[in-house]
């Protein structure tokens, strides 16, 4: 495939990896967080780390709006599922996420609640379209790629007039989830959160722009580099944050530049900045309660939300105690250090939030890092 | 979750569609959130919708930089 192909060269992957052996200075560590989940994914497919020299660390970030998605809200999903009259639809990615006692939407279908997979918003619509007499409910999650989507779908509805459409909103905001991580109480206490520079999102970078990060730059003198989601471009933006480090910058690079500019998609922020606003604080699996980290359906167009529609009682649910999800996805502890990991907890019985997707960091460790971890040691 | 791909447009539908094709394969995807393509162009497909144009000549520029990058990785090699 064209523009995919090229950036998995693994010949070339060997020659900057060299560049970075050279570069990186022995005598210092160099921590880096990648946010994103897709590039946690392409580290562990692709075994990015063992390229690497020894002191270049990666640390997984918490960027899967799956895995961050509080079991509560999942719990509430189930409800609208399970409600006479209601067609929920959904992304395929959060089928399988258990909700508490066991459940997931997967299971809710089967036992015979209407629940529809779904590629597209617009599918949503053509569901409720196709059910006049039902209430379609899209369950929106995701991050700033998939808000504008979810904005279109609500603005198509109230052009249609499709009064049994809503939409149950939890979409959250990753610069809010940055902030979090360097001003976590463990920061404040420690002060020995190991983070010298983050790897900034692809995709989300396509829609919000460069622009956004540059407060982390400024305001916590970490660099930041822009990187696509190929294993050549995540080594690429770890040679560029290896050189910032050692001439002591703290910039905004964008090595994702072939898709992002330094103001993003205009069309699409106007959209999300029409029907959507900033809930005050949003609960984050593995992080707790995030102040303005998610979006809620403006007031003007709660005809469409489903919080407003149905009566959904918040539920907080917390996470089993030997879960090292908030150490883990904060860079404390590894995959590795959790008790639960690979014995009670594995993809196919998720306990914590970084095993539910695939893209989280314990389950992208299972996928792909234990048995090399193990090789190693 | 966030992952996208680039696809080639193939040919403008009503509606703000667009019929694309991802490595073979064709689909229909919504152009409403971006401004101004036309067949021939990339673009960065996620959950049916356009996110962005693939802009070709930083493609290619950012091609060249890992052949660069990597030429200095060899040279540091044999110079060590």
């Amino acid at each position: 495939m064209k523009y995919v192909d090229e950036f998995r060269d693994g010949q070339l992957a060997k020659g900057i990896a060299k560049a970075i052996a050279a570069e990186a200075d022995p005598a210092k560590r160099y921590n880096f967080m990648e946010f994103c989940g897709g590039h946690t994914h392409a580290i562990a497919r692709y075994g990015l780390e063992d390229l690497l020299p020894a002191n270049v660390r990666m640390i997984h970030g918490p960027g899967c709006p799956v895995c961050v998605l509080p079991v509560g809200r999942i719990d509430n999903a189930i409800q609208l599922a399970q409600t006479p009259g209601v067609i929920l639809c959904s992304y395929g990615d959060m089928m399988r996420v258990p909700g508490s006692k066991r459940t997931s939407l997967l299971k809710a279908k089967a036992a015979g609640a209407k629940v529809r997979m779904v590629y597209s918003t617009l599918d949503a619509l053509k569901i409720a379209q196709a059910n006049p007499d039902a209430q379609v409910v899209f369950f929106a999650i995701g991050f700033e790629t998939t808000t504008p989507p979810t904005a279109i779908a609500l603005k198509q509805a109230e052009a249609l007039g499709l009064e049994n459409f809503s939409i149950f909103c939890n979409h959250v905001l990753t610069p809010a989830a940055i902030s979090n991580i360097l001003e976590s109480p463990e920061v404040r206490e420690l002060g020995t959160v190991p983070l010298d520079a983050f790897i900034g999102p692809a995709h989300v970078s396509t829609v919000i722009g460069s622009k956004p990060y540059e407060y982390f730059a400024e305001e916590y003198q970490k660099p930041v580099v822009i990187a696509g989601f190929e294993p050549l471009d995540v080594m690429q933006a770890i040679l560029m944050l290896v050189r910032q480090i050692n001439d002591g910058r703290f910039e905004v690079e964008n090595q994702f530049a072939r898709a992002v500019t330094p103001d993003g998609n205009a069309k699409a922020k106007a959209l999300v900045a029409e029907v959507f606003e900033l809930r005050r604080s949003f609960e984050w699996r593995g992080l707790g309660l995030v102040p303005y980290s998610a979006l809620r359906i403006k007031a003007r167009y709660a005809a469409w939300d489903a919080e407003h529609r149905f009566v959904l009682p918040p539920l907080t649910v917390p996470d089993n105690k030997a879960c090292e999800c908030g150490a883990i996805l904060r860079g404390l502890k590894k995959p590795a250090d959790c008790r639960l990991f690979g014995t009670v907890c594995t993809p196919e019985n998720p306990m914590g939030s970084c095993m539910v997707s695939a893209e989280g960091a314990c389950a992208a460790h299972w996928t792909y890092g234990r048995f090399r971890s193990a090789a190693v040691d | 979750m966030c992952l996208a791909l680039p696809a080639l447009v193939k040919e403008l539908l009503p509606d703000d569609l667009a019929k694309v094709e991802l490595g073979g394969v064709t689909k229909e995807v919504s152009l409403a959130l971006v401004a101004d393509v036309q067949p021939g162009d990339y673009v960065i497909v996620h959950v049916g919708y356009a996110l962005q144009r693939l802009d070709a000549a930083e493609a290619e520029k950012t091609l060249a930089l890992f052949a660069e990058m990597a030429a200095v990785g060899e040279a540091a090699q044999q110079a060590s």
